[in-house]
Parts: structure tokens; sequence; C-alpha cells
């Protein structure tokens, strides 16, 4: 590692160390005039008194305000619940909103210096980290020592990171308040953007973002002789930067539903939920038309892609999470785990999600013109469950948080309904395959280990056949491996796409079927 | 069962149904064979005895472990299931002495193996010339999983290395040392790199590239002896030419030979390799021989008598397979085909290209701008039969060429089907056109690629058409 790398690495972990630290600075005090920019009218009248022994109080930590906050706003619901007093329970969910506005001191005062020392610098760090990367060194690839790196290959850095991850999405998705000064920092930015304050997903969304496009550029120097991934990379940082983070804000902006464009159904397992579908349809011509595409897109735009390019139009060229898989998650693509086995837990998840998924929706359409008498709790059960296991623990837990442990693609694999109804349609009606090169593998096993999706890659291509399967994302990472040039992404004719009966080119002495 | 036997001479193999198949050496031969065996034949015992490792790994991937591409599982095609499930017996052990008229093997480590049907599978090991110090800690081959081990051990602390031998293993080595940031000087016998099978321009690609990852590559030298540091390990070399290149690693790879002290000295015939027939069959009845130690009694036409490559191991363990469960067919390879990587550029062959050649053979050869890739077609200037084409960092079609050469293609149907010759990768750079040109200004001829009509490229760009 060049000199100029380690510092920056070096800044970057500096700036990842003030940034967690920022989560344990300030103090936190809640006034009436605070709560009242927070809460509803309503709200603001109980939760005065409710609240009144902390309003003043300040509190050291985020985590102190928070369970005397919980203690307080719980007690009281409870009361209502005992005497039965439904209408009077608050529903809405103040705990963010209240800690964030209770912040005070260090952090919040300085923001724009923090933004800076944090995601900033961290990112300035990163950056520093990786443009010199394999400067003067001729172009190929790169996996010298993948093995024995401790965060590469599931040592102490890798299990930690791991950790961590999974810390920061369960703090994301089930205890926000903690990590209100992090979105302190961001609420400028969501001002320019949206015009109001940083929500938990505004920062997450920036972050998120921030990771694709850096680690985007550690693609481009990898993989700098490689048009197919340098296209690849380049459509996923543009999708992610417009399509899912800038794009969405500016609607906000304008008064219309947050939406991202190229999300679909049921991957946007929301699309179909009544509050979605009322503030499409309650928002003119532009919300008519996200309803209209998101319709179109899944009746449509899915089968007809993926017969003509595979599931790789939408998984590795265009969705959010499979750019998080191919950027910030290509160091870990070789820890997806290749047996047979595994394979067919596989299908057995992935399908039972999607199964799940369409249930679920079947429900909440029904009820949707049913006027929810039928099933009405049933569904938002079903909602609850489905957001709770799929969405969040899923998705996002084990989805980001597994990349050290797992590989980059668990969730993609493992979990989405959308990858899953991709797959059908390539599996059984596509034009894309991998094609083998006749007899030239040598049964070296780097297709297999770097293919993020877990396929035996070489199980195929050392009998001569092509790769025809499901969950294949069309990466092109196996064909970029391969030193023997034997794979070949590639769309074309239906007939002999398939080939049960693999001839190994070279050998005229006898047919051999493999 | 002694009468039975005695019945069967002369004939090809034992054909009983509890037949006992012992095949030694678990590399891609012997695996193959035993695989395509138990697929036609699902009633013979089938053992596998190997000394190395328990279960198949590729040998080709070695470097890649060393360079932590990928750890020793990685390397393993089939998972450990697999044998149990496929009913073949593994024995990980060394055979000792095989008793070729009572029919058993002696192992290292356990009991006596009896046999109906063996099959020599043994490999290769690497080439020594009996250099003073070819003992010394410190300096090896690269052939077996233990060679792997032993380097990993010997480089643990290393300030320089040498590789001696410019083959295809030589350049691996270099590769694997390089990977962990040891220096390292090249000793080639020839004036150019592997210039023993590359034409020459080929050759000095290849050392350009060699140059380029800064490897101290020194053509037309020689190794004289290795050097000691008084405790029994390498600390220098010194050439022919005298000079001494001090060094704590020396790699000798300097070709393999068939690996048959097994079998020296007994009544199987050897020569380099073990002498078979046609069929894998050996002069003895009931004992085959296939892969890298097999040596032909003559060779299929435009072959060598030893073939010691991947792909040949495996398609004569197809055909013996084959022959142990049917009536015998001859082994009879399609066109030659091969492929290697040097440093970062792919090499691929089909048919037959030699380093020299004579008319009416002639060469028409193109290299892009960057030196980098280039594509060669050695054909025969009266009939424009194509005999071989070889191409560095491009990747070319196996189907295509292997029908085309069978089918005696000639060069221009070649060039005017360059489209169908690549197996790039999608929006890689084509270089068809440039190719073309310079065929053309070299032959004079007008050849032209098929015209691409803008309907079709419409289709194209909806995945209709793969190529171009
Ligand atoms: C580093 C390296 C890279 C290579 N790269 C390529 C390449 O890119 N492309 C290519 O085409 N070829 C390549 N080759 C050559 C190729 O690997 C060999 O041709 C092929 O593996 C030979 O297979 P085989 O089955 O004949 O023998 P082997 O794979 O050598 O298997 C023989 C086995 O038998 C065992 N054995 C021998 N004697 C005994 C005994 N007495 N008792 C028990 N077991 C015994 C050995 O230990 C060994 O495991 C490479 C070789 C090396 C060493
Ligand atoms: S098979 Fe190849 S292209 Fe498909 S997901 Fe695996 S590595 Fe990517
Ligand atoms: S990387 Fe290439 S040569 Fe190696 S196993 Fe895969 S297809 Fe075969």
């Amino acid at each position: 590692m060049k000199l100029i790398q380690k510092i920056g690495l070096g800044v970057f972990l500096v700036a990842l160390f003030i940034f967690n630290s920022l989560l344990f600075m300030g103090s936190y005090q809640l006034t009436e005039q605070k709560l009242k920019q927070v809460t509803s009218e309503q709200s603001f009248g109980i939760l005065k008194q409710e609240l009144q022994p902390m309003l003043g109080k300040t509190y050291s930590s985020s985590f102190s305000f928070a369970s005397a906050f919980n203690k307080y706003f719980n007690a009281y619901n409870t009361r209502q619940q005992e005497n039965e007093q439904w209408d009077r329970v608050i529903w809405d969910d103040y705990k963010f909103a209240a800690t964030k506005a209770a912040s005070e001191g260090f952090v919040k005062n300085n923001r724009l210096l923090l933004l800076l020392l944090t995601i900033g610098l961290g990112t300035f760090g990163a950056l520093m980290h990786i443009l010199p990367k394999y400067r003067n060194e001729p172009a190929g690839i790169k996996h010298n020592g993948v093995m024995f790196s401790s965060n590469k290959s599931r040592g102490i850095i890798g299990i930690t990171l791991g950790v961590y991850l999974i810390g920061i999405y369960v703090m994301l998705y089930w205890f926000p308040e903690y990590m209100v000064n992090w979105t302190l920092l961001v609420d400028p930015l969501s001002r320019m953007l949206t015009g109001g304050p940083a929500s938990q997903w505004f920062l997450y969304g920036t972050i998120y973002t921030l990771a694709i496009l850096v680690m985007g550029v550690r693609m481009f120097r990898k993989y700098r002789d490689n048009k197919y991934q340098l296209l690849r990379t380049s459509s996923v940082m543009f999708f992610q930067l417009s399509f899912a983070f800038l794009i969405p804000e500016i609607l906000v902006l304008l008064n219309k539903p947050w939406h991202d464009f190229k999300n679909i159904w049921p991957l946007d397992y929301t699309f179909f939920f009544d509050y979605r579908v009322d503030s499409m349809l309650s928002s003119g011509s532009i919300g008519l038309f996200m309803f209209m595409w998101g319709i179109l897109l899944i009746i449509l735009g899915v089968p007809l892609l993926t017969y003509f390019y595979g599931k790789r139009w939408y998984c590795s060229w265009v969705c959010g999470c499979g750019g998080l898989a191919e950027t910030a998650g290509d160091p870990y693509r070789h820890l997806s785990d290749k047996s047979l086995k595994a394979w067919s837990i596989e299908r057995w998840m992935v399908h039972s999600v999607l199964v799940f998924a369409v249930v679920m929706t079947g429900f909440t359409i029904a009820n949707y013109f049913t006027g929810f008498e039928l099933l009405g709790q049933w569904t938002n059960n079903l909602h609850e469950w489905y957001g709770f296991l799929i969405g969040a623990a899923f998705a996002g837990v084990v989805g980001v948080g597994f990349y050290p442990l797992m590989g980059n693609r668990v969730w993609c694999r493992f979990g989405c309904p959308l990858a899953a109804y991709l797959g059908i349609v390539q599996r059984f009606k596509s034009r894309f395959r991998i094609t083998t090169n006749g007899g030239q593998c040598i049964s070296c096993g780097n297709c297999s280990t770097y293919c993020e999706m877990g396929i035996d890659v070489r199980w195929y291509a050392q009998r001569g056949q092509n790769i025809v399967r499901a969950s294949c994302v069309g990466c092109g990472v196996c064909a970029s491996v391969c030193p023997r040039g034997v794979l070949k992404l590639e769309n074309g004719p239906e007939q002999g796409r398939i080939t049960d009966i693999p001839v190994l080119t070279g050998n005229e002495s006898v047919k051999v079927f493999s | 069962m002694k009468m039975k036997e005695e019945k069967l001479i002369g004939e090809f193999c034992i054909r009983s149904k509890a037949r006992h198949v012992v095949i030694i050496g678990n590399g891609i031969a012997g695996i193959t064979c035993a695989r395509h065996l138990r697929k036609r034949d699902s009633s013979s015992r089938i053992t596998i005895v190997s000394g190395e490792t328990e279960h198949f790994f590729s040998r080709t991937a070695l470097m890649y472990i060393y360079m932590g591409h990928m750890k020793y599982a990685h390397t393993k095609p089939y998972e450990d299931w697999f044998w149990e499930k496929n009913r073949l017996s593994l024995l990980h052990d060394w055979v000792t002495l095989i008793d070729f008229e009572k029919k058993e093997l002696q192992l290292k480590g356990q009991e006596l193996l009896k046999y109906d049907i063996l099959v020599l599978a043994l490999g290769s090991k690497p080439n020594l010339f009996g250099w003073p110090g070819q003992e010394l800690k410190g300096v090896q081959g690269l052939y077996s999983y233990q060679d792997l081990q032993n380097m990993e051990a010997s480089t643990t602390a290393c300030e320089r290395a040498v590789v001696v031998g410019g083959g295809l293993i030589g350049i691996e080595m270099a590769e694997m040392l390089l990977s962990r940031h040891i220096p390292v000087t090249f000793l080639v016998r020839e004036q150019e790199f592997w210039d023993n099978v590359l034409p020459v321009e080929e050759a000095q690609l290849v050392g350009r590239h060699i140059r380029e990852h800064h490897i101290d590559l020194r053509l037309g030298e020689e190794l004289d002896k290795i050097q000691d540091d008084g405790n029994g390990n390498v600390n220098a070399i010194v050439t022919k030419a005298g000079e001494e290149i001090p060094c704590q690693f020396v790699g000798l790879t300097v070709g393999v030979s068939p690996n048959i002290s097994l079998v020296r000295d007994t009544q199987l015939e050897i020569n380099k390799g073990i002498l078979v027939n046609e069929h894998f069959a050996t002069n003895i009845p009931n004992v085959f021989a296939i892969g890298d130690c097999a040596e032909y009694r003559t060779p299929p036409p435009l072959r060598r008598s030893i073939e010691q490559v991947w792909y040949t191991g495996r398609m004569h363990g197809e055909t013996l397979a084959h022959n142990l469960a049917h009536e015998p067919v001859p082994y009879q390879p399609g066109p030659w085909f091969n492929s290697a990587k040097f440093l970062d550029i792919e090499y691929q062959t089909y048919g037959l290209v030699t380093n020299k050649w004579e008319e009416p053979l002639i060469s028409f050869y193109w290299e892009h701008p960057d030196g980098k890739k280039c594509l060669r077609l050695l054909f025969d200037k009266n009939t424009r039969q194509v005999q071989g084409v070889n191409a560095f960092g491009i990747r070319l079609r196996h189907d295509f060429f292997d029908k085309a050469l069978q089918n005696n293609i000639t060069v221009e149907q070649v060039m005017e089907q360059l489209h169908k010759t690549n197996f790039d990768p999608e929006f890689y750079d084509r270089h068809y056109e440039e190719i073309l040109q310079a065929f053309n200004a070299k032959f004079g001829t007008s050849l032209r690629l098929p015209v691409k009509s803008k309907k079709k490229s419409l289709l194209a760009l909806l995945g209709f058409k793969t190529h171009r």
C-alpha cells in the first residue's frame, strides 16, 4: 500500500471515529416550545402534561433522554389502554422528533463543521485511499491476498465490521432516536432538497448514495480495463444518485409523494398499501403517472426486459440494493456459499418470500375494494410482520450487515421477492445465458469463488454447459475473473440456450455427455 | 476365477459385473475416468487411490491459492459428498509397489488392495537437471500440493527469488512471487520468452509484459549452480555467464516428465512414459494408463507422443471410461487447443501454430498498437487452408475454430467471419475492421465483413443478434 493510501485510510478511520463519537456528545433538553414544534396540537396538549417532569431537565445522552421520554409517554398510553380509552391513545411516534429537537450543545452548534469532519472527511479519506489504487500497475484482475485479508475473509476486522453494520441497522429501524445527532448533520442538505429537516431515512439515503458513489470509484479503478464492469457500475451509480436519492426528495419539495421510479413491486412491497395508493392518486397527474408507471413496470417492464437481457438489466444495472452490493459489497462477493445445500435453501426461501409478498398484496388489494371490512386486522398484521421480518430484518440488517459474513448478495439471493420474479422469467423465458467456451475450462474455480450469488459456475463450465440460472444477476464477474476466457454473458436465440446434455468440445473419440 | 480371466486375455478388459477397477491418481485424468465409468457402469467397484490430497483439486489453480485468490477448498471441483454419493471410494494413500501377477497393490499405510482392472493416472513430476545445489532448502519445482506448501514456507522471509526456465509454470511462479511483493529474477535460456513454442512476435509481446510487471527477465541466460548459506539453505545462484545473484528461493521450472518411478523395472513397458496403444492399453492386460504419465506408441496425427495438459488428461479419461464400459474406440482428439494466461494477458490457441514454419505455410499477424493484443493465423499459401491460430488479449470461440479447422476453413473465410470468432465480453472494443484492413493490405485482397444494416443494429440493441 502506498503511503498516501495509508494516510487516506487513517483519515477515513478518524472520520469514522468522530462520526461514532457524535452519538455520545451534546446534551438533551426538551422544552415546551420544542415539544410544540414536533407534535400535533392535540398531542401537544396531552404531552405537555405528561412529560412535565422532564421538561427543562437536561439529560446527558440520547439514551437517558429517550428512556425517560418512553417512560412517561408509555405510562400515559398504558393508562388509556387499560381504561379502554382507545381514542385517547397517542398512536403517533414522537420519540425521534422529540429527541432530535431536544439535542443541544456541541453537535447542534457545529453542524457544518462536524459534517465536514465526519462525512466530508470520511469521503475524502476513502477517495484518497481508493484513487491511487493500482496506479502504475498494468490493468488486470486484482484479487491478490483477498483470502488473507482479515476484512475480506471473515477475520477479526470483517466480523467487527459486520457486527457494527448490524448495530447500525438495528438502530436505524428500531431506535432511530439514538442517532438524532447524525441526522442533525444533514439537516441543511435536507432543507435544501426537501425543504424539511432530515429524518433518519434521509440520513440513510445520503450515506447509502455516498457509499455507492465512492465505492463505485473503487470499481472504476479495479476494473479499469473492463468495459462491461465500467458501464454497469456507472449505471448503478447514476440510478442511485438520481432516481433513488435526488428525484424523490425533490418530489417532496414539490409537495408530491416521495417516489423512487425505479423501485418495483414486490421489492417495493408497500406499493399497493392503501396509504401509498391514496397519496399517489391524490397527487394529480404526476401521482397518476407514478401509479401507472409502477404497474407497467410490473406487468410489462419486468418480463420484456428480462426476456431480452436477463434479470441483470435490473439487478446489476439499476437496482439500489444491487447497486450497493456491487460497489460497497464487492470486496465480500466471494463469501457467498456455493454448496448445493445453500442453493436448495435459497430456492425455498426466496420463493416463499415471493409468495408471502403476493399473498399480502392480494389481501391488501381485496381490502382496498371492500373498504377494509374483510380481514382488515389480518392485513394490518401481515403488513407489520412483512415490514418487520422482510423489509427491515432481512433486507436491512441481514442484507447489508451480513456483507462481511455471508457475502454481498444475501438479501438478493435469499430474500428479494422481485429477484424471485425476475429469476423465474430469466430461467424459463429469456434470451440471456452465460455461454461456455467449448472445452477450455480448467476447473480452476475462480468463477465459482467470485460469484456473489453462490452459483457454482465451474460445475457448468467444466462440462461445457451454458449457465442458465434463475439467480444469476449478470454481474459478469465470473467472466472477468476466468483466466481462460471460458465465460461470456450474452443475449441470443432461445434455441440451444439450455443445454441439458452438454457435449464438451475437443474429443472426437466419444461424444461425451457430461 | 482364474479360468475366466484366462479366457478374457486378448479381449480388451475384464467385463464381469463385480469387477474392481482401481485407479491410481486422483488428478483430472483419473477422476474423469472414474466419473464417466460410473455413469456408464453402475455395478463395478471403483476405487481411487492417491497420495497427494484426499480429494480431487484443480492443479491448474495452485497458483491462485498462493496468491490469495482462493483457498484450497475453492479449488475442489466437487463437493466432498459427491464421491460417496456416486460410490467412488477414495483411498488417501501412496501406492508403493504393484504386483501385476497377483494383481494387487501395496500401500504405504494400509492393507493390500486387489484389483481386476488397474488404471494408472500418475501425472508428472518436475524435471531436475542435476544442478549442483538443487537439493538445498528453498529450491524446488511446482507441481504438487506439497510443493505449494513448501513454497509457502520457503518464501515467508524472502528478499529475492529466482525462477529458472521460461515455460508456463515458470511464468506462473514469477507471478505468484510478485503477488507477495518478492522481487523476481527470471532466467530463461531461450532468446525470447517461450520461443520454442511461440513465434517471435508473440514471444516478444509476452516478454514486454513481463518486464512491465518489473520482473527482472534475463533472456539467453542459464543456471550453472546454486549456492548454499552453510546451513543447507540457498543463498545465491550463479549463471553460466558467471553472475552471482543472491536469493533465498529458487524455482526450477524446466518442464515436467511422466511420474513413473512406481512402475520402473517391472513388466510394464515404458519409455519416457507408460507406453499405451490408441485405446490406452499397456502391454499388460487389464492395465491402462492415461493423462500426463501415458506415452502413445503411435501418436494421433499432429500430436506429440506425450501430452501434458489438463484437456488431454480429461479426454483420455473420457475415452478410457468409454472403452472400459463399451466396445473400445480409439483415442481421437479433435483439433488441438490450449490456453494460458501470462500475468494479465490471456492466450488461446487452436490448431497448430509452431514457432517457425516453412513454405507453403505462411502467416498473417496483427498486433494492436498497445502491444498487448494480437492475432496470428498460420495457413497454406496455395490452398489457403488455416492450420492454426494464436490470440493474445482476445478471446476466441472454441466451437467456431473446432468446426472450422475440421472443415478445412480458408484464411479468407475466417477473415470474413471475424465477428463469429470473437468471444470477448460485451462492450469490449472489437478490432475486426483493423484486422481486416491489415490483412487486405498485406495480401492485396478486398475482403469485407458482412454489412450491418440499420434494421439489424436495432435488433442487435434489443439483443436479437449475439455477434458484432
Ligand atoms: C502449476 C501448474 C499449472 C498448470 N496449468 C495448466 C493449465 O493452465 N492448462 C493446462 O492444460 N494444463 C496445466 N497444467 C498441467 C496439468 O495440470 C496436468 O497436465 C494435469 O493436471 C495432469 O493430470 P493427471 O491426472 O494426468 O495427473 P495429476 O494431476 O498429476 O494426478 C496424478 C496424481 O497421482 C498421484 N500419484 C502419483 N503416484 C502415486 C502413487 N504411487 N501413489 C498414490 N498416488 C500417486 C499424484 O500424487 C497425483 O495426485 C498445469 C500444471 C501445473 C503443475
Ligand atoms: S454467474 Fe457470473 S454473472 Fe451470474 S451472478 Fe454469478 S458471477 Fe455474476
Ligand atoms: S474460472 Fe474459467 S477456467 Fe476457471 S473454472 Fe471457471 S470457467 Fe473454468
